[in-house]
């Protein structure tokens, strides 16, 4: 079975975020990591690999930088990667995004397309579903659960009541939310052969497609701002301040 | 008139409160079409057209996937009907139409806005960013605009409308590749909605631990509370996607939101910094969430909640 990951670099989230002056693209330092939603997608790709005699190709688009974000997913155990980094993308919109997707994960093959929900810097929240119109598949969506069986997937769909059990018969495009699996952490032994594992370069061109954005950000401005109210230090009393409150709101 | 098209789609037998807000933001924009998927009964299709839809095209998947065919359906008819805006909820379904048919349509879609504009040439939107501290304004002159605004950006009003014109949103059959819904389950819960919830008591990885997330749901309890939760400890597995409040989970906005163990990462405030009153309690006197909360208590939550639970138990 041949299973492609969609996994994002994107500026660590524990460091604040900034934007570029003038057009408002999100600030990205050449060291990026792994977006933590993607970890999800690369280990429930790696068990159904490893499930049906299968291989792992990660597919990313966007700023290399010194790649960290992908050698992390490689570290993990997949077995290559396809990197699409142009600069003709700065600022691609989630269209462009899953067309130039979609046209590298074709030319690659698949069984199965895993991605995450959204991503954490950008979460449009619409690439898998797109990824799966452009290659004309089913979108199995917001997976808590995946298996595979005989020609077909089969998952639990998060729905605002419970879950839903969707199946479709592969090829097929399945996103996946965080918990769905537990994802492992890079043993010594996968950062070394990671360094070793190959990471192909793509270009548009090399995908013919071209990039075309109609969306823009004109403009950033300050929401109104929501103050402060009491700050106090616990000093062993603070639970009655909280108790006074919800009296005062009605709550009690 | 400006032509706009609203994605509703029912939840118990009756249109969604989100889709209620959508039709509430359309009907200040332009004529209405409300596409529904559902059932829907008499009662349901009245209430969109109290809520501002002079059409519903009506929809009804079956056993499909909704998204593959409602898609390939409304591509359809948007060619012949050229809308100019489609409004649809940043929620599961909604997210997977809206995917899928600006793919079909060549067009982008403008995800979480808080609010949507008509101007000359295009649509203008408002997305909250940085947790919310600042908002982008956004154009796009694709034909549709495709929009997704996040829930609760305003309430549902039912304004002066009348009986709409329903006709049906004939779906294209479902090919052998289309995804099935083979079972629904719906999980038991006590107590209030997330959504829904007067009083929300939320757990951060301050807790520690996914057995500390108890005192979260005691004090819940106590306080007839929905429970919540943060990305982090729920990406950590301590509770389920289904708690958790934030940019890629809910947004709620009740009277009263504790925050305990939250430190107020950007993806948090955002879904919960509209709540009435805010109380936090967290170890760091320098967190985020102090800066937005009504009452901040710099303590342990180990000590305080034990605490203060022990406190209303004795009421």
């Amino acid at each position: 079975m041949k299973v492609v990951v969609c996994v994002k670099q994107i500026p660590d989230p524990a460091t604040p975020y900034t934007l570029e002056e003038g057009t408002n693209w999100l600030v990205r330092p050449s060291e990026q990591v792994l977006d933590d939603t993607d970890r999800y997608g690369v280990e429930m790709g790696l068990q159904l690999a490893q499930a049906n005699e299968g291989t792992v190709t990660l597919v990313s688009m966007g700023p290399a930088g010194n790649n960290q974000g992908v050698r992390q997913a490689l570290a993990m155990g997949a077995d290559k990667a396809i990197l699409i980094d142009d600069s003709e993308l700065r600022g691609s919109d989630a269209l462009t995004t899953s067309r130039v997707l979609a046209a590298a994960i074709k030319e690659e093959g698949f069984d199965l397309v895993i991605a995450g929900t959204e991503s954490t810097d950008g979460y449009s929240g619409v690439v898998p579903q797109m990824i799966a119109e452009l290659l004309d598949s089913p979108a199995l969506t917001y997976a808590t659960k995946v298996e595979t069986g005989d020609g077909s997937v089969t998952i639990h769909r998060q729905t605002i009541a419970g879950y839903d059990v969707v199946e479709a018969p592969l090829p097929a495009v399945v996103s996946v939310t965080a918990g769905v699996v537990e994802p492992r952490y890079p043993t010594f032994k996968g950062i070394m052969d990671a360094k070793k594992k190959p990471v192909e370069n793509k270009t548009l061109a090399d995908l013919g497609v071209e990039a075309s954005v109609n969306q823009k950000v004109t403009e950033i401005k300050d929401a109104p701002e929501r103050s402060a109210g009491e700050k106090i230090e616990d000093e062993g009393e603070a639970h009655l301040k909280i108790v006074a409150l919800l009296e005062e709101r009605k709550v009690l | 008139m400006a032509s706009v098209w609203v994605f509703v789609q029912e939840e118990n037998n009756a249109p969604s409160t989100l889709g209620l807000e959508l039709l509430t933001k359309a009907r200040s924009l332009g004529d209405v079409t409300a596409i529904y998927l559902g059932e829907g009964g008499d009662e349901a299709l009245a209430m969109l057209g109290t809520h501002g839809a002079s059409k519903v095209l009506h929809a009804n998947a079956g056993d499909a996937l909704p998204s593959a065919p409602v898609s390939a359906a409304l591509a359809e008819m948007v060619a012949t009907e050229s809308p100019d805006l489609i409004l649809l909820g940043q929620a599961y379904t909604d997210r997977d139409v809206a995917g899928r048919l600006a793919a079909r349509l060549g067009v982008g879609v403008l995800s979480n806005a808080s609010d949507v504009r008509l101007g000359n040439g295009g649509v203008e939107t408002d997305h909250e960013i940085f947790g919310g501290s600042q908002i982008a304004v956004a154009t796009s002159s694709d034909s549709p605009a495709i929009v997704l605004m996040r829930p609760k950006s305003i309430p549902a009003e039912p304004g002066d409308g009348g009986a709409p014109e329903v006709s049906t949103l004939e779906l294209p059959e479902a090919g052998a590749s289309a995804a099935k819904v083979t079972e629904s389950h719906v999980e038991e819960r006590e107590g209030p909605q997330l959504a829904d919830a007067a009083v929300v008591v939320s757990g951060g990885r301050g807790l520690g631990s996914a057995e500390a997330f108890e005192m979260i749901e005691k004090l819940g309890k106590q306080l007839g509370a929905a429970t919540g939760a943060t990305r982090a400890i729920v990406d950590s597995g301590w509770v389920p996607y289904a708690k958790q409040v934030g940019q890629t989970g809910k947004t709620v906005k009740p009277d009263i939101y504790i925050a305990a163990g939250i430190s107020g990462a950007m993806q948090h405030l955002v879904g919960m910094k509209d709540s009435k009153t805010i109380i936090a309690i967290n170890k760091d006197p320098d967190a985020p969430i102090f800066s937005i909360a009504d009452l901040g208590v710099v303590g342990d939550v180990h000590k305080v909640l034990p605490k203060l639970i022990e406190a209303l138990e004795s009421r």
